[in-house]
């Protein structure tokens, strides 16, 4: 199989940081702000960024629905902090009439580790890598609940959040609390170029 | 600069997570407010963070007096209101009202030259702050004194309150072209090029390197149509912040709506022109060159 192409979501958010991290992994990467740009994609990372201005802005370019078609036909998509609330089914705390492209049954808390002073970075063990990921989490959403098809990747390990939930997977859908594009290490998204590839690694199944 | 981390404990207030907050912000909009009203609608508009202060630089033109950090009842008013991130402003110096800031917990800190400086000498120690701080700058030797003393985020300065973009302009291009230049140098020039420019070695050295800061550089100070935003955008700044632009304007609302989209899509001028209809009227505007120097807030800050 030849290089697949990965999109970035380039309506807003820290679209270089994972352009740059795709293309370390021998993908050819590229930004996402029109349904024709979209078509060309054999995989999609929605970034982080603000999720509210995001879900607004994918809706102004009419990009929502042809995602949600993809995502449905089974497109590899990515999330990484607001990335992830894009893909979750349900929020907690979000705007009033926030919108998301769902796909991953979910239930996401925005902003659950406090505001910007309780942002951190630390260790975290991620399922299918053999050392610990270092993990940057800034306002950051945790996973409150999911549905019975979701693997759990990662929870936190300690400190008053012990236990949470802050990576997932579900078929070809992958998110992420933190962001694994700030700070040089590429293994989360490997596991999900595998995914676009067509490797199935993660599946606990398999 | 990176001051490293213990791998295996959680660390707050890292330079990474005080940077990186930043990097989610680009490609948006950061629209001062001064009521919890406001930050609805800027929130709604699809800003990614709001900026509150006590007056918007147009009225402490008007008004003249001395201008501070907010009342900490509207900061909290405006935290309540909206869940996106709330910056605030400090006066230049002033690291008791940083420090108030940081207690009310907002998200970033702008130590601005659009409030009054309490220090004529000193800008705050950013070192000592978890909360991130952004701050303004005319000129490279200026962004690396800011970065130096701790800044996670630069703005060019502009010229606040007036809807006059051209100062902002001048600022990024100074910022860009200084920036360029480092690239040019060779190796064994950099050293005098960091005495011109009144910065670390280390840091000069490593922008020229990189070919950009070490931190993300937005634009402000009299971006007042979504014609600015996407010239700014295309000038290479990674955002905007928009002042007075917004709320001095005819109708806030779809102003500020149509800023955040030819952001987006600055370098589509059909979108341009679509988001540019029917805005009604523009913030009066002032031009920059019918201020005398010593009005002028660019020049606060050194």
């Amino acid at each position: 199989m030849s290089a697949p192409t990965v999109g970035v979501l380039a309506v807003q958010g820290d679209v270089r940081e994972h352009l740059r991290t795709l293309e370390s992994l021998g993908v050819r990467a590229t930004t996402v702000r029109r349904t024709s740009e979209l078509d060309a994609c054999d995989g999609l990372v929605v970034p982080g960024g603000e999720s509210t201005t995001m879900a607004k802005l994918v809706r102004t370019f009419d990009l929502f629905e042809p995602i949600r078609q993809r995502i449905k036909a089974g497109l590899p998509v990515f999330g990484t902090c607001a990335g992830m609330i894009m893909l979750a089914d349900r929020i907690e705390d979000g705007a009033a009439g926030q919108e998301t492209l769902g796909g991953l049954d979910i239930t996401v808390r925005r902003n659950a580790f406090g505001r910007q002073v309780d942002s951190f970075e630390g260790d975290l063990v991620v399922a299918g890598l053999d050392a610990p990921v270092h993990a940057v989490f800034i306002r950051a959403p945790w996973v409150e609940s999911v549905g019975p098809d979701v693997d759990v990747l990662a929870r936190v390990e300690d400190g008053p959040a012990a236990g949470r939930i802050v990576a997932v997977r579900q078929g070809s859908l992958m998110a992420t609390s933190f962001h694994p594009e700030v700070g040089g290490d590429a293994r989360v998204h490997r596991l999900f170029v595998d995914l676009v590839e067509g490797r199935d690694e993660l599946d606990p199944r398999g | 600069m990176v001051e490293s981390t213990p791998e295996n404990t959680p660390a707050t207030g890292t330079t990474r997570v005080k940077r990186g907050m930043a990097e989610m912000l680009k490609g948006g909009v950061i629209m001062d407010v001064v009521t919890p009203e406001q930050a609805k609608i800027a929130e709604d508009a699809g800003a990614v963070a709001v900026m509150a202060l006590e007056r918007v630089p147009a009225d402490i033109r008007a008004q003249g007096g001395v201008s501070r950090m907010s009342d900490p009842d509207m900061i909290d008013g405006i935290i309540e209101a909206v869940s996106i991130p709330v910056m605030a402003k400090a006066r230049i110096g002033h690291f008791a009202e940083a420090q108030v800031l940081q207690s009310l917990g907002v998200d970033y800190i702008d130590e601005s030259e659009v409030l009054t400086p309490a220090d004529y000498a000193n800008h705050i120690d950013k070192w000592a702050f978890t909360v991130p701080f952004v701050c303004g700058a005319t000129n490279l030797g200026e962004a690396l004194r800011r970065i130096t003393e701790g800044a996670a985020m630069i703005r060019s300065k502009g010229e606040a309150g007036t809807g006059d973009v051209s100062n902002a302009v001048t600022h990024m291009r100074t910022i860009r072209r200084e920036i360029r230049r480092l690239g040019a140098l060779e190796a064994d020039e950099l050293y005098v090029a960091a005495k011109e420019l009144q910065a670390p070695y280390d840091l000069v050295k490593e922008v020229a390197e990189a070919g950009k800061l070490p931190v993300v550089l937005f634009t402000a100070g009299g971006i007042a149509t979504p014609a600015d935003a996407a010239m700014m955008m295309q000038l290479g700044a990674e955002g905007v912040f928009v002042g007075s632009g917004i709320f001095k304007s005819g109708n806030p609302a779809q102003r500020a709506e149509a800023i955040v989209k030819a952001t987006t899509f600055h370098d589509d001028p059909d979108m341009v022109a679509k988001v540019s209809r029917g805005l009604g009227e523009a913030m009066v505007g002032i031009n920059v060159d019918e201020i005398p120097q010593p009005h002028r807030l660019s020049e606060r800050g050194w």
